[in-house]
């Protein structure tokens, strides 16, 4: 049972990764990610993560696709156009990105008492993980809802900062040249 | 019915996978020619890593790794939210997602 849904929910994942990066219109590529995003739900949970299974479906999936998606669709964003720079990054990238997989893969495949996952290994209870979260890692939890308000006051500073100036566009225009 | 129940996966394919996300995450990033794709791209590398995360947490019987992967997911919506409000400010200011075209800061 967990080779068959590692299997598919894996495949699942890979298919929707590799679909990302074939798409040229973004709201497809948006659309993959979130088929990416909510397998690898089932695979935390397939390892016994139930909270990060969760939270991936909340917070990845939804909050943040959401978010993608709006955007995609707010600024229209049409077909990415093939230029020169692609074709020199094509060229680029492929070598680069199979000597990554190359050397990920041989310290994977050469590491030694790697364990087994199972259906019966259990999981780690919600329970377990908030009494080291709000125990030893406190203070680490509340600098990050610091961070969350700060990026929120960033967010919103910035997307104010083009409708107050409706004429910082041109300016910058002209800086630029 | 047992012996279906007992099919066990290792973690080393696991971490195989989470490695693929990744360098998928990559060749996005270096490919992709919208800004909105690249930042995508971006998310899937994040996502191959939490993988790797989970997979040792459960590896070593341990809910530090677990807890990473919380931490990152904070930081992630942190940067999203962050980061679409710069994708909408430079489309504002130069009415373009190509990063060809976003090209000031090159030398």
């Amino acid at each position: 049972m967990h080779l068959i849904l590692f299997v598919v929910f894996g495949g699942f994942c890979l298919a929707g990764a590799i679909n990302l990066l074939l798409q040229s219109h973004p709201i497809n590529s948006a659309l993959s990610l979130i088929v990416v995003m909510t397998s690898l739900a089932v695979l935390y949970l397939l390892l016994g993560a139930e909270f990060l299974a969760a939270a991936q479906v909340i917070v990845y999936a939804g909050a943040i696709m959401v978010l993608f998606t709006f955007v995609v669709m707010l600024l229209n964003a049409g077909r990415e156009e093939r230029t020169m720079g692609s074709r020199t990054w094509r060229a680029v990238g492929f070598p680069a990105v199979v000597a990554i997989l190359a050397v990920l893969s041989t310290v994977i495949l050469k590491a030694q008492g790697l364990g087994i996952a199972r259906l019966s290994d259990g999981i780690t209870s919600t329970a377990d993980l908030s009494r080291v979260l709000f125990t030893e890692l406190l203070l680490p939890f509340e600098v990050t809802s610091v961070l969350i308000l700060i990026a929120i006051l960033g967010a919103v500073a910035l997307a104010r900062h083009g409708a107050g100036e409706p004429d910082s566009g041109s300016t910058e225009r002209t800086a630029g040249k | 019915m047992s012996s279906f129940l007992s099919q066990e996966v290792p973690l080393s394919w696991y971490l195989m996978l989470s490695a693929i996300l990744f360098s998928l995450g990559v060749l996005g990033f270096l490919i992709k020619r919208n800004l909105i794709t690249v930042f995508m791209s971006i998310e899937l590398m994040l996502n191959g890593v939490n993988l790797s995360f989970v997979t040792f947490a459960h590896q070593w019987h341990q809910v530090r790794g677990q807890i990473f992967v919380f931490f990152v997911m904070m930081v992630a919506a942190a940067e999203a939210a962050v980061g679409l409000a710069i994708i909408i400010a430079v489309f504002r200011a130069r009415a373009t997602l190509a990063v060809d075209r976003i090209d000031l800061m090159k030398l």
